[in-house]
């Protein structure tokens, strides 16, 4: 342990600090899942241009370029939390492609994509999950048969953020059907403008369409458009998965929240008392203050592992669950807080702002649930991280 | 900057675990309930032996001069073994306490002879945290009188208590006259705690007024966090261990969904508190600022987490769990203990919400 911030470090976190006083009204309010602005973009230049964002992505693919610093990626984290602002962008792109790319892709991919997406102006989506196929992603059906230089793409994917402003899908595609389920899947780069891809969105309890169906009828893509061998697809979207859930539990979002809660407690009142001074609420404030700090904690644990190259074994394996049910759990004090104001959900004379948190407590629900079910990752806790078995196969009917 | 254990600290770590493992064991701690004086003489040289007792103490004063961190990493592993011998107190709060302000005569005189494990030394301050009815101790003329309640470390004969009066920390040698010792029973019989009161007795001042106080009880909660930390770790492993043993339905109990849900929930919540107790044991002696706060929040959390893991992996092990027979009590109770003393979740949070400026 050594957490000492040299001299450099501390000239570096008055960079940043300075950055932020200067240019904060720049910054878009929260992380939307909406096509970037062209404020956004502007914000995203200038975060990566400082080294903000796209930190440690080489230069030669338009990222910053600069070595993995554990104390500055806190230091930056830290400073955007406290005052409330996203560090930069998070998409599935940026957050799951790129580093996937980055570890498996040829070098022609790496030039074509990931400059490009990490500025914000390609936008991507994830093509994995199909009705027939959540949980047991493995299963899944889409076909892509090999016909000269393109493989063909009949199917349908379904829960697909975001695909209706996306402009390219990373894609989990059968490519060989008569392989073991997990031996003949391929990854594969689709356009989104290929004829034959249909996007029907579809509303979800939060009212909006944060997702949608997918359609394929003989969508025709490049062969150089897979990412790893023909039926290593499996291998490669378990490179990506594991980047989904790093990102999916995301302790600076929880600060963020924690700080905003804080903000409002001191704001507001019930009956003539600040929700600040009621030693109730200070108490559940202090409970999850303690689960942000041990998942802020366990995320400077993660980044040194990984710039030691050492496995973080069970510190890695539980942030998907425990950090998605930390954000929903906020969420959810932020709308007890506001007791009865807390469910408007519209324009309303008396809105106080919950639209925000209802909107997260839902969509975090949300997030709880895709990725890898919070029943899902218990099991992988519980096998990888503690070595207990598999559940046992059911016996097949026909084979009796 | 480096968010890990450095290798000489995963060595202590493993060495205390090593030593543990071949001293202690259920049959030990069975005995040492049962009234076997013997037990707490033997473990208690053995920790002399490995100059434990000095660990926090400077090198001139016979210690091996290392942090809040590395006694945290051995209350952990005592915590695991559930060990029965004087820690937080005599080997962390007390040196705290004497070497707040370098150089007096107290602690030139106390610590060689605590580093050396020549005496133990107790700590009394529950009532600096919170006062109960019918307890508390007043100074008169120079002497204190009272009775100071759950004393952490009293049970081997301590020759000196460190307590506090009017804001200041006082030394009391206990062979001045007027000093009566006796243990509480209390759920957990792994590690004693003590009655202590005065009467009319010789006081010295440890100098550092309500500072030193206050960090000696931070002190202390980060090392019943650390406590925590290592019997709920033990308590998930054994849980774990006994599912892949136990077999209903024709397969290990530890091959059903429910079973393997139970103990990825425990080490799910158990992990980041791993993360949460380096950093706040790192603060003690790095972080200023971030001292009391962290401190707080480490042993309020730790105490949450650490009541659930004793519950549910007492689930873990059925009908078996609630018996005498494998042992698995004696870490609930002490994790039970951990909890209440230094002050529970709630009164420390409540200091978390003031250290912040959140409550008046
Ligand atoms: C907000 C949101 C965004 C999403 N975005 C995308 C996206 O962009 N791209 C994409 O491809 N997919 C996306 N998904 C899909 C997501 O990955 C799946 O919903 C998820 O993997 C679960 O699959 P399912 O919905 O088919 O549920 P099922 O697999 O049918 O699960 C139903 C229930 O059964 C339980 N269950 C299933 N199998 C097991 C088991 N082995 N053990 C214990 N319990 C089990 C689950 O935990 C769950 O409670 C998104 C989902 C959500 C909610």
């Amino acid at each position: 342990m050594d957490l000492n911030a040299g001299p450099e470090y501390v000239s570096f976190r008055k960079e940043v600090t300075n950055f932020l006083s200067e240019n904060i009204h720049m910054a878009g309010k929260a992380r939307t899942p909406v096509r970037p602005s062209k404020q956004e973009l502007e914000w995203q230049k200038k975060l990566i241009d400082k080294g903000y964002a796209a930190r440690t992505i080489p230069q030669e693919y338009g990222g910053f370029g600069a070595d993995s610093d554990v104390l500055k990626s806190r230091i930056i984290a830290e400073e955007f939390s406290q005052s409330s602002i996203p560090l930069g962008m998070a998409n599935q792109g940026i957050s799951m492609l790129v580093p996937t790319l980055l570890e498996l892709g040829t070098d022609e991919q790496k030039k074509s994509w990931i400059s490009k997406t990490i500025s914000g102006e390609v936008i991507w989506c994830q093509g994995y999950s199909e009705p027939g196929s959540g949980s047991d992603l493995a299963s899944l059906q889409t076909k892509a048969v090999d016909d000269g230089d393109d493989f063909v793409v009949n199917g349908q994917k379904i829960w697909t953020s975001g695909a209706q402003m996306s402009d390219m899908m990373f894609c989990l595609v059968r490519t060989e059907p008569d392989a073991p389920k997990h031996k003949g899947i391929s990854y594969l780069l689709i356009d989104m403008k290929t004829p034959g891809i249909e996007v029907r969105p579809l509303m979800t309890m939060t009212g909006h369409a944060e997702f949608n169906e997918v359609f394929f009828t003989d969508v025709r893509v490049p062969k150089s458009q897979i990412v790893g061998k023909r039926g290593e697809g499996w291998y490669v979207a378990n490179a990506t998965l594991t980047h989904e859930r790093g990102m999916l539990g995301d302790p600076n979002q929880s600060a963020t929240r924690l700080k905003e809660i804080i903000d409002l407690m001191q704001e507001e009142t019930f009956n003539g008392e600040k929700l600040i001074d009621n030693p109730v609420y200070l108490d559940r404030l202090m409970k999850l203050q303690a689960r942000v700090l041990s998942m802020s904690f366990n995320s400077l644990r993660l980044l040194t592992a990984s710039h030691k190259k050492s496995d973080a074994k069970m510190a890695k394996l539980i942030v998907k669950l425990n950090g998605c049910q930390l954000n929903h759990d906020l969420a959810g004090f932020a709308i007890d807080l506001l007791g009865e104001l807390g469910t408007i959900y519209g324009k309303s004379n008396h809105d106080h702002g919950s639209g925000k948190w209802q909107w997260k407590f839902m969509f975090d629900l949300g997030l709880i649930i895709g990725g890898g079910t919070a029943q899902i990752q218990k099991n992988i806790i519980s096998e990888s991280g503690l070595g207990m078995p598999r559940e046992p196969k059911p016996i097949l009917e026909g084979k009796k | 900057m480096e968010f890990a254990l450095s290798e000489e600290q995963e060595i202590l770590s493993d060495s205390v675990k090593k030593m543990l493992s071949e001293n202690i064991d259920i049959d030990l701690l069975r005995n040492h309930s049962k009234g076997d004086e013997g037990i707490r003489e033997n473990i208690r040289e053995i920790v002399v032996e490995m100059g434990l007792p000095g660990i926090l103490i400077s090198e001139e004063y016979g210690g091996s001069g290392l942090g809040i961190l590395e006694a945290s990493l051995i209350a952990e592993e005592f915590g695991r073994y559930a060990v029965p011998t004087p820690w937080i107190g005599n080997s962390v709060m007390a040196p705290t306490a004497l070497a707040f302000k370098k150089g007096n005569n107290l602690a030139e005189k106390w610590l060689p002879l605590i580093a050396s494990g020549e005496i133990t030394a107790c700590v009394a301050l529950t009532e600096a945290v919170g006062k109960r009815s019918n307890t508390g101790l007043e100074l008169n003329n120079s002497k204190v009188s009272g009775t100071s309640i759950f004393a952490i470390d009293g049970e081997l004969n301590p020759r000196i208590i460190i307590t506090a009066v009017d804001q200041e920390l006082i030394l009391i040698d206990t062979e001045n006259t007027g000093v009566t010792i006796c243990e509480i029973p209390t759920i957990d019989s792994t590690r004693p705690v003590v009655e202590i009161i005065f009467d009319s007795v010789d006081i010295e001042i440890i100098p550092g007024g309500e500072k030193a106080i206050q960090k000696t009880i931070n002190v202390g909660r980060v090392l019943l966090a650390a406590d925590i930390l290592g019997a709920s770790s033990n308590m998930i492993e054994k849980a774990v261990e006994y599912s892949l043993e136990r077999k209903q339905f024709n397969r290990v109990i530890g091959s059903f969904q429910a079973v393997k849900h139970m103990c990825a929930e425990m080490a799910a919540d158990l992990e980041p508190c791993r993360s949460l107790l380096w950093y706040a044991a790192y603060a003690q002696d790095n972080i200023d600022e971030e001292a009391d706060l962290l401190s707080c929040h480490a042993k309020a959390h730790l105490s949450e987490i650490g009541q659930d893991v004793a519950r549910v992996s007492t689930q873990v092990f059925g009908g078996m769990g609630f018996t005498d027979l494998l042992g698995m009590h004696y870490w609930f109770k002490r994790i039970g203990l951990s909890r209440q003393i230094l002050g529970g979740p709630e009164k420390v949070r409540q200091e978390a919400a003031k250290i912040q400026g959140f409550l008046s």
